[in-house]
C-alpha cells in the first residue's frame, strides 16, 4: 500500500464508524417526532445494549479453557462486590484484580 | 469546559482510563510494529476513536488496498453503534455544537456511562455528558501515545488487564437491574446475544444478536399496543 492509499484507508475507517454513529440522528431529525416504534425502542435499548456489551467482551473466551471459571468468578465477585459495597470502583478494581490473578497465577 | 462538570464526571470515567490507557497502548504498540510513523495511531485515535474499530484498521492497512472491503468491515465491525443513538435521541436534544462531537466520541465507553449514570442535580446535562466524553477520548489518545512512543517498557504482566472493560458494563447492567424493575429487556440483551454467540461464533454474531434483540422488542412493543 502507498502513503496515500493509507490515508484512504484511514479515511474510510473514519467516515464509516462516524456514519454508524451519526446514522439514527439522520433519520430522526431533532424537529421531528420519531415513530412511536424508535421512542419505545430509545427506553428499552439501553437495557439490553448493557447485557449485549458484557457478552460482547466476553466473545472470545472459550470454553474449553477452563470452562470460562476466571470469567465467571470474576463477574460473579464485581456483582457481588456491587450489591454489597454498592461503590463501582471498588467493584471494577476488584473483579479486574482477581481476574487478572485468576488468569496468571491459577489458571494458566 | 466547566470545572464542575468535569469533576462529576471524572469519578465515573476512572474505570475507563485504566481501559484505555492499556488498550490504547496495545494498539499503539501494534501499529508500531508493524512499521507506521508513530503519528499515524495517535491521528487515527483522534479522529476515528474506536477500539475494535481501529484494531481491525491495522489488518486493513498491512494488506492490498481495497477501499470497498474496508468501507465494508468498518460498517460491520461497528454496526452496534447504529443502535446507540436511539436512546440518546432525546438526551442529544437542543445540545447545539455540542451534539456533533456527543455523536463523534460515542464509543461504548462513553455511550454506557451518558446513557446510564444521571449527572449531579446542581451540573448542567450536556456539560456534564460533554465531560465524559471528552475525558474518554483524551484517555485513548493518551493511551495511544504512550503506546507508539514507548514501545514496550510496560514492566508488569498485564494479561486479564481487559477484564476492567468487562467489570464496567457489569457494575453499569447491575446498576440498571436495581433501577428497573422490568428486567425482561435486561434479560433479553443478554439472552439474544449469547444465543448468536453460540450460533454464529465470536466474529459474526454482533448484527444477528442486535437484529434478535430489535424483533424481540418490535414483537413485545405489538403486544403491549406500543407499536401501530
Amino acid at each position: 500500500m502507498s502513503e496515500t492509499q493509507e490515508l484512504i484507508t484511514i479515511a474510510i475507517v473514519m467516515l464509516g464508524t462516524a456514519f454508524t454513529r451519526f446514522f439514527p440522528f439522520f433519520i430522526f431529525p431533532e424537529g421531528k417526532e420519531p415513530p412511536a416504534f424508535i421512542t419505545y425502542l430509545g427506553r428499552v435499548l439501553p437495557y439490553a445494549v448493557m447485557g449485549f456489551l458484557i457478552v460482547y467482551c466476553l466473545r472470545n473466551v472459550s470454553f474449553q479453557k477452563n470452562f470460562a471459571l476466571p470469567e465467571a468468578i470474576a463477574i460473579f465477585t464485581v456483582v457481588v462486590l456491587q450489591k454489597w459495597k454498592k461503590n463501582s470502583l471498588i467493584s471494577i478494581a476488584g473483579g479486574t484484580i482477581l481476574y487478572m490473578f485468576l488468569v496468571q497465577v491459577c489458571f494458566v | 469546559m466547566k470545572k464542575k462538570a468535569v469533576q462529576a464526571a471524572f469519578p465515573h470515567t476512572i474505570p475507563v482510563l485504566i481501559g484505555f490507557l492499556f488498550m490504547g497502548t496495545s494498539y499503539g504498540l501494534l501499529m508500531r510494529s508493524k512499521g507506521f510513523p508513530f503519528w499515524y495511531p495517535v491521528v487515527m485515535s483522534v479522529l476515528i476513536f474506536t477500539g475494535s474499530g481501529q484494531f481491525m484498521a491495522v489488518e486493513l492497512l498491512v494488506s492490498m488496498f481495497r477501499p470497498l472491503h474496508a468501507l465494508f468491515l468498518t460498517l460491520v465491525v461497528n454496526a452496534r453503534y447504529l443502535f446507540y443513538g436511539i436512546p440518546m435521541l432525546d438526551k442529544f436534544k437542543g445540545m447545539g455544537w455540542k451534539k456533533v462531537y456527543l455523536i463523534f466520541g460515542m464509543c461504548d465507553e462513553t455511550f454506557s456511562i451518558n446513557c446510564t449514570v444521571p449527572p449531579p442535580p446542581d451540573v448542567d446535562k450536556g456539560a456534564f455528558m460533554m465531560a465524559v466524553t471528552v475525558l474518554d477520548h483524551l484517555y485513548w489518545i493518551a493511551g495511544t501515545t504512550l503506546g507508539t512512543l514507548l514501545g514496550s517498557v510496560v514492566r508488569f504482566d498485564t494479561t486479564g488487564l481487559d477484564f476492567v472493560m468487562t467489570a464496567l458494563f457489569v457494575v453499569l447492567f447491575v446498576g440498571q437491574w436495581e433501577e428497573n424493575k422490568d428486567h425482561r429487556p435486561a434479560l433479553t440483551g443478554i439472552v439474544c446475544s449469547v444465543l448468536c454467540l453460540i450460533l454464529f461464533g465470536g466474529e459474526n454474531f454482533i448484527l444477528p444478536a442486535m437484529g434478535l434483540i430489535i424483533l424481540c422488542f418490535f414483537l413485545d412493543g405489538k403486544r403491549k399496543g406500543a407499536v401501530s
